[in-house]
């Protein structure tokens, strides 16, 4: 009967374990060995010609926007988040304020943090520590509390990293490339902080790298357009570390402070799409450092964001976080778990759907926000 | 930290293991694990209350009948119970009886909503339906534009007065959409609307004025696998908001383990009707229950192993192979490579292992497998003549110091290389000539040993080869029998298959 497709299975299940052996014994062997260097790969031969440069006046035609200034952004974080009754340190405060805590407001405050998808391990963690200090130091007063959690807090989103987006490089354009997985949110993003360095009196180049979603370049365009950036966009389906290229070389002419790479969406376990990232990576630095890779997580990705950060630090040494859709949804826990376990710090939020509710992540601001009006 | 729910078990209850049967306390230990298994694939935390209060209650009654392997027992509850919720009411698209059925999209933004709408389409176009997308995603900078792609792109309608970007009612459009289908005798029409937050309370009315207006028969909630514990808040506003029939979870090809899926389900008691499993606008498929619910406790995944494989290596290439394997010809570099190339289209090899029931025990090893190693094989295969590569028996000192300097790597990488590839090379032999018989012992894999330990091993492979007879019996037969009848020479049934000495799971997937 079947029997053809049974052995159909077995023969790709043999081939892979074969594969996997012959490979792993290898690996093993080697264990120990003196890792060889990885060859840089060898320069294209013609200068990627695939980018269309657009002329620089092109925005000027267009009316644009002054977007608002950069400080006090995340001030106005405040207020989305008091909105929301999920916050987690109001729920945090109710429960611990309630007088003398027993096991079943330690079972609620757990709740409260893994329903911000916090992750186990960082839960067990914060509960243990508050445990300790609320018999330690012994006090229920609601402002007792408060402190402590705001110091708990504190602790764990870590304010000691270093959150700067690098604006400026000495000589040449500081090179900010955007990357994550489908739907983050990473066009908006890039869109959104050309408007905050603008905000902030510097020239920006945009590079619309994503050639592969449909009308992603045309969605950057809209954004660089609203606020005056140039885009330097290449054919739909083109090389798009060819785009990154060139849009780093147009930044370097037109002497602009920045240039910011929009990136297609990757799942990052797709490894032919993490390796043809990491060439965009490696293209752009035959020209220029790139000084800045952001990680655009959704503020609503589970655990998984922590397997995505991964990959992608890996592949290309992300330095920073970017939080998005983090307005009404109070959590993103899952960046805590990404900072201590890979050390990448939040550096931005995005707190809402207007084209300036980007803002830099600071993590008293942050704290405050959650623990503050209470 | 990603040790999954067999590994947790197995653990709670070795202590356990002199007893036999399992005490009350017991239970509440391995129930405590279950939960934090369950939390670590998403679930929501009320949905895990709920169902471990579930798994708790019958686990003490297989308990109290002194059940024998109880780690497994519990394993095949759970499992049991997370396939009842998840796959307790399947359906398929309802057609309203007079033309056209409209299928509303909503969603949050970035979930996949434009891309879906392309996706349902060309499914929908497959079935001899004719489809009009409409966009009435006014929001997002350019989203009509991508939808007008898209539809190039599966070659169906579109139906987009409105040039988009802030401009436009997307009310108006659903309500000409309706018309214009009618006029233009589409019989299925597909609303992609604008991302929003569940809880932007304006935007929520207005996508209840979209529905309104487009009168949906159908009103699919599209869901990012990788949604995190949102996903059951999510999905009360929006049944609230605007209600909606089914689920599609999109971006299931990543590697979250979606336990959103059950949250949702759980919650709102509406089915998941579509799975969205890649870029590519055919990438669209039928829900399936039963691998959601490995995928969610992270047990092997054999037959997404299976398929993906299948989409990878192309069916002349395997059939090429299988022929070979079976007709006991000598397996050659150069097909090695291939095959090797073709694997690591699947991924990091740590990944495609992991899948494999049973591997979870190596779990820490394979996350040490550097994949850059398949490049450095690749190397030094590439460094070989074709005649080398035929017949490897002719390498002597010279050509091996050739190949490892053209390689950049040693002699001694490329003799380990040949060492193992011949004891691979025997063992495809043993499995073509004498069928299973060669398997369980698998005599040419010591090269394993580095990897998992000698015996231990072996006995992994053998149970991880086994099932692959069961599921891929029940998997697709019409689909697969198509592809390989004929080909294969059933010379040797498996007859030495032992399903008594399987786990119960496995069991049960043999029936």
């Amino acid at each position: 009967m079947d029997s053809g497709l049974i052995y159909a299975g077995i023969a790709v299940l043999i081939l892979i374990v074969a594969i996997v052996a012959v490979v792993a014994g290898v690996l093993l062997r080697r264990r120990g060995a003196p890792v060889i260097e990885q060859r840089p790969v060898a320069a294209p031969a013609a200068q990627v010609p695939a980018a269309q440069v657009p002329d620089a006046g092109l925005p000027g035609i267009l009316e644009v926007e002054i977007p608002d200034p950069a400080a006090g952004r995340l001030h106005r974080l405040r207020s989305r988040l008091a909105r929301s009754n999920n916050a987690i340190g109001k729920g945090l405060l109710a429960l611990l304020s309630a007088g003398e805590p027993t096991d079943s407001t330690w079972d609620e405050v757990e709740e409260t943090l893994l329903t911000a998808d916090l992750g186990v391990g960082p839960t067990q963690e914060l509960i243990a520590r508050l445990r300790t200090r609320v018999k330690v130091e012994g006090g229920t007063t609601p402002e007792h509390i408060k402190k402590m959690l705001r110091e708990e807090l504190l602790n764990l989103v870590d304010p000691t990293m270093d959150r700067n987006i690098v604006m400026n490089a000495d000589g040449r354009p500081a090179v900010i490339l955007v990357v994550g997985v489908n739907g983050t949110g990473k066009t908006t993003t890039t869109g959104k902080l050309a408007r905050l360095l603008i905000a902030d009196g510097q020239t920006v180049v945009l590079g619309a790298a994503d050639t592969f979603r449909a009308a992603a370049a045309d969605q950057l365009q809209t954004w660089g357009d609203r606020v005056g950036a140039a885009v330097v966009r290449g054919l739909e389906g083109g090389d798009p570390a060819a785009v990154a290229f060139d849009a780093v070389r147009t930044g370097a002419d037109s002497q602009a402070d920045t240039v910011v790479i929009d990136t297609a969406g990757r799942l990052h376990t797709k490894t032919g799409l993490m390796d043809e990232l990491g060439k965009v990576k490696r293209v752009v630095e035959k020209q220029s450092p790139v000084d800045e890779v952001l990680l655009v997580l959704d503020a609503t990705t589970g655990q998984n964001g922590l397997a995505q950060a991964r990959v992608f630090r890996e592949v290309v040494a992300i330095t920073g976080i970017a939080l998005t859709k983090l307005d009404g949804t109070a959590r993103g826990g899952i960046v805590v778990a990404v900072q201590r376990e890979l050390g990448v710090p939040v550096k931005l939020v995005g707190l809402g759907e207007g084209p300036d509710d980007l803002a830099l992540f600071d993590p008293l601001e942050f704290v405050e926000a959650l623990v503050g009006d209470l | 930290m990603f040790a999954n729910l067999a590994d947790r078990l197995a653990a709670t209850i070795k202590g356990l293991r002199g007893k036999g049967r399992l005490s009350e306390a017991d239970v509440e230990a391995t129930v405590r694990e279950i939960r934090t298994a369950l939390l670590e694939a998403d679930v929501a935390l009320p949905v895990v209350r709920e169902f471990t209060a579930v798994v708790k209650e019958r686990a003490l009654a297989a308990a109290a009948s002194g059940a024998l392997n109880p780690a497994q027992q519990i394993i095949k509850i759970v499992h049991e119970e997370l396939i009842a919720i998840l796959g307790g009411e399947t359906r398929n698209l309802v057609f309203a009886k007079n033309p056209p059925t409209v299928i509303l999209l909503a969603g949050l933004q970035g979930a996949g909503k434009t891309t879906l709408a392309g996706k349902l389409a060309l499914q929908l176009k497959g079935e001899g339906h004719t489809p009009l997308l409409v966009a009435a995603d006014l929001q997002r900078p350019n989203a009509v534009d991508q939808l007008r792609i898209i539809s190039e792109q599966a070659g169906v309608a579109i139906f987009a007065p409105e040039p988009g970007n802030g401009v436009g009612d997307p009310i108006r459009v659903t309500r000409e959409a309706r018309v214009y289908a009618e006029q233009k005798l589409h019989d299925v029409v597909i609303v992609d609307t604008a991302g929003r937050l569940a809880i932007d309370a304006e935007l929520m009315e207005q996508l209840r004025a979209v529905r309104d207006a487009a009168r949906p028969d159908e009103t699919l909630l599209v869901v990012d696998a990788m949604i995190g514990q949102d996903a059951v808040r999510t999905a009360e506003e929006f049944a609230e908001g605007v209600g909606f029939d089914a689920v599609v979870l999109t971006k299931l090809d990543g590697d979250a383990r979606g336990g959103a899926a059950l949250s949702i389900v759980s919650v709102t008691k509406r089915p998941i009707m579509f799975a969205s499993v890649g870029e590519k606008l055919t990438d669209f498929e039928v829900f399936h229950p039963d691998r959601m619910a490995s995928r969610i406790l992270d047990m092997g995944d054999m037959l997404t192993l299976i398929e993906q494989a299948e989409r990878v290596f192309d069916a002349e290439q395997t059939e090429r192979m299988a022929r070979k394997v079976s007709a006991g010809e000598d397996f050659t570099l150069d097909d090695f490579l291939e095959q090797m190339q073709s694997l690591k289209k699947m991924g990091s090899i740590g990944k495609i292992m992991g899948m494999l029931p049973g591997m979870g025990e190596m779990k820490a090893q394979l996350d040490q497998v550097d994949d850059r190693e398949m490049d450095r094989v690749a190397a030094i295969i590439q460094s070989m003549t074709p005649a080398e590569r035929q017949e490897p028996k002719i390498l002597n000192g010279s050509r091996r110091s050739r190949i490892a300097r053209g390689s950049g790597s040693s002699v001694n990488e490329v003799n380990g290389l040949i060492e193992r590839f011949s004891q691979a090379q025997k063992m495809m032999k043993q499995m073509g000539k004498g069928g299973m018989p060669g398997i369980p012992g698998m005599p040419g894999m010591p090269g394993l040993p580095g990897l998992g330990g000698g015996k231990k091993s072996k006995g992994k492979m053998a149970k991880a080869i086994k099932p692959a007879k069961g599921k891929s019996r029940s998997g697709n037969p019409a689909k697969r029998a198509d592809q390989e009848a004929g080909i294969f020479t059933p010379t040797a049934v498996p007859a030495d298959l032992d399903i008594s000495a399987l786990p119960p799971e496995l069991k049960k997937l043999l029936g």
